[in-house]
């Protein structure tokens, strides 16, 4: 087993932990923007079909690799941006100031 | 692939962004700056990658058009989604970027030189990625067209689903493991793609369209996983990091939301095999007697309420009648009446859907109210007024084991004084059952289309 896979599996394994621990609590409200939050940092996938189709040999590798940077790059801006404009709603939640309680 | 200590610290940015967004993305108040926090990792890693590109200037062009056409494809689509269609907006990023890992996955292996060894690392790995990609690619497309209503929402069941779909993910495991030990080179890898995107559309077929987003939740889960297995097929730790976190914590979340319906997540996915519905007998339902009311009748009784629960759901928004139901709560406050707003945990088609509807009407936070928080009200209301839900106060999901909702929490719509039920028709909800509620002597329906209604209501509630 060579000295690099053991350092990724070392990671991958750290990372599994953390993914568990880092969002603990959350409230219902947030399940939606969370999920698509997450949805959009998977997106970082993106940075692999970019290397995939900068070394691509051929028509085929060339087809595969374009389709998977698109793909990547939708999911990645879209995600995003598509998160951000369901928190947007929370933030101007009340814009008529504090009522009464 | 080795990288230089500068872009491996880069990546490692990019990565702590991402957990840090994560966390932040799971309270409330630090909710959208995590969101931003996790952009500007995925910014940075983009970045990273650039300089250490060997590419020919043909595959330079490529890409950058690629990422050219992506660009406004996602942002336009993600600014333009009504709020109602956001589930399925997010499904289908999802299935996208599943995609995008499978081909990478896929790619990978094609440019290993003919005759040329495989290291077993490297055909697990795309084996794993090109799977569970393809999985949550075809998934997740099967879910889009559930919410979008391009295929009816109820389960879709036939005989010998579950051998059928058991015997789809056997010959993948089969052929997986021929991939990794025999070497039968990219036409099985092509084969495997194939199986899995048929095993994907086949998984949420069965699944009813109001489990939706828990299903979409696990896909999303699965993209991520599919990532990581990305990660170890380039070697690329960033791809590890980010896609594993995304395994992991959504495996939670998909955990934390069957339970707020009330689900096992294990029935909510394979409950609808070798389950025959059973359904009421629809033609003795047709002929059972509502209550209908006028918009007069129930402006009235709403006027003269001391307490009104408003169970928003899916038509509400639909309708895009929340602006109107705001005026209504105001129109009755002027008057002394104290109104709440009861938010079932997954009202609308996702947990927190309704939330974001409303807080786009500038209801106050404070008036919507959790189920466990509202739900000893009921019995106090005169006024439970139902707007465009359905499966949410239906008690079957109490009374009826056969149900498919059965066991789901639900608001105590029925036990207040007078219920109201504002529908378009008879029709039943997204679950595709009868609600016996709607018969219910203390029960008055007002039909037609929320938005009309409402407007209606504001103006014999003022004229009372």
């Amino acid at each position: 087993m060579s000295a690099q896979l053991v350092n990724e599996i070392s990671i991958f394994v750290l990372a599994v932990f953390l993914g568990f621990e880092v969002i603990s609590k959350v409230p219902t409200i947030l399940h939606t923007p969370l999920m698509s939050g997450s949805n959009a940092i998977h997106g970082v996938i993106l940075v692999g079909a970019m290397g995939i189709m900068a070394a691509a040999h051929g028509p085929l590798q060339d087809a595969i690799g374009f389709l998977a940077v698109l793909l990547a790059t939708i999911n990645v801006v879209g995600g995003y941006v598509v998160t951000d404009r369901m928190l947007e709603m929370f933030k101007s939640r009340n814009p008529r100031g504090p009522s009464q309680p | 692939m080795h990288f230089s200590a500068g872009v491996t610290l880069l990546y490692l940015l990019a990565a702590v962004l991402f957990i840090f967004g994560l966390h932040r993305l799971s309270s409330p108040r630090h909710a959208r700056s995590g969101n931003l926090l996790a952009a500007l990792g995925m910014v940075i890693a983009f970045v990273t990658t650039i300089p250490g590109l060997h590419h020919s200037a043909l595959n330079l062009v490529l890409m950058s058009l690629a990422i050219l056409v992506g660009i406004p494809v996602g942002a336009v689509a993600a600014r333009s989604v009504k709020i109602t269609a956001i589930p399925q907006m997010v499904a289908s990023f999802n299935g996208v970027g599943g995609g995008a890992a499978a081909l990478v996955a896929v790619v990978e292996f094609l440019r290993v030189p003919s005759g040329g060894t495989v290291s077993p690392v490297l055909s697990v790995s795309v084996v794993f990625a090109v799977v569970i990609g393809a999985v949550s690619f075809a998934g997740s497309a099967i879910a889009f067209t559930k919410l979008q209503e391009l295929m009816r929402g109820t389960p879709i069941t036939y005989p010998g689903q579950q051998p059928v779909n058991a015997l789809v993910a056997a010959a993948i495991v089969v052929l997986g493991v021929l991939v990794v030990v025999s070497g039968i080179g990219v036409a099985g890898v092509w084969a495997l793609l194939l199986l899995a995107l048929i095993l994907g559309v086949a998984f949420v077929l069965p699944i009813g369209g109001a489990d939706m987003p828990v299903v979409i939740s696990l896909l999303n889960a699965f993209t991520g996983l599919a990532v990581a297995g990305d990660g170890f097929v380039l070697g690329n730790p960033v791809l590890i990091v980010g896609g594993t976190l995304v395994g992991a914590s959504g495996t939670f979340l998909t955990k934390m939301m069957s339970d707020a319906m009330g689900r096992s997540l294990n029935n909510l996915l394979f409950g609808a095999f070798g389950k025959i519905q059973v359904r009421p007998e629809s033609a003795g339902a047709l002929q059972r007697s509502v209550r209908d009311g006028s918009a007069e009748d129930v402006g009235t009784l709403l006027a003269y309420s001391q307490r009104v629960i408003v169970v928003p759901g899916y038509g509400l928004a639909v309708a895009q009648a929340q602006h109107a139901l705001r005026d209504l709560a105001d129109a009755l406050e002027k008057r002394g009446v104290t109104v709440d707003y009861a938010i079932h945990p997954v009202a609308g088609r996702m947990p927190g859907h309704m939330n974001v509807l409303l807080a786009e009407a500038n209801v106050p936070y404070e008036q919507l109210k959790d189920m466990e928080e509202i739900n000893d009200s009921f019995r106090s209301a005169d006024v439970a007024l139902v707007v465009g839900a359905n499966d949410v106060v239906n008690p079957a999901a109490r009374n009826s084991p056969g149900s498919p909702i059965y066991g789901m929490p639900i608001l105590n719509a029925d036990q207040a004084k007078n219920i109201v039920f504002m529908k378009r028709s008879m029709r039943p909800g997204f679950a595709g059952i009868d609600n016996e509620l709607l018969y219910d002597p203390k029960t008055t329906m007002l039909f037609g289309d929320a938005k009309d209604s409402l407007t209606k209501l504001v103006a014999a509630v003022k004229a009372a």
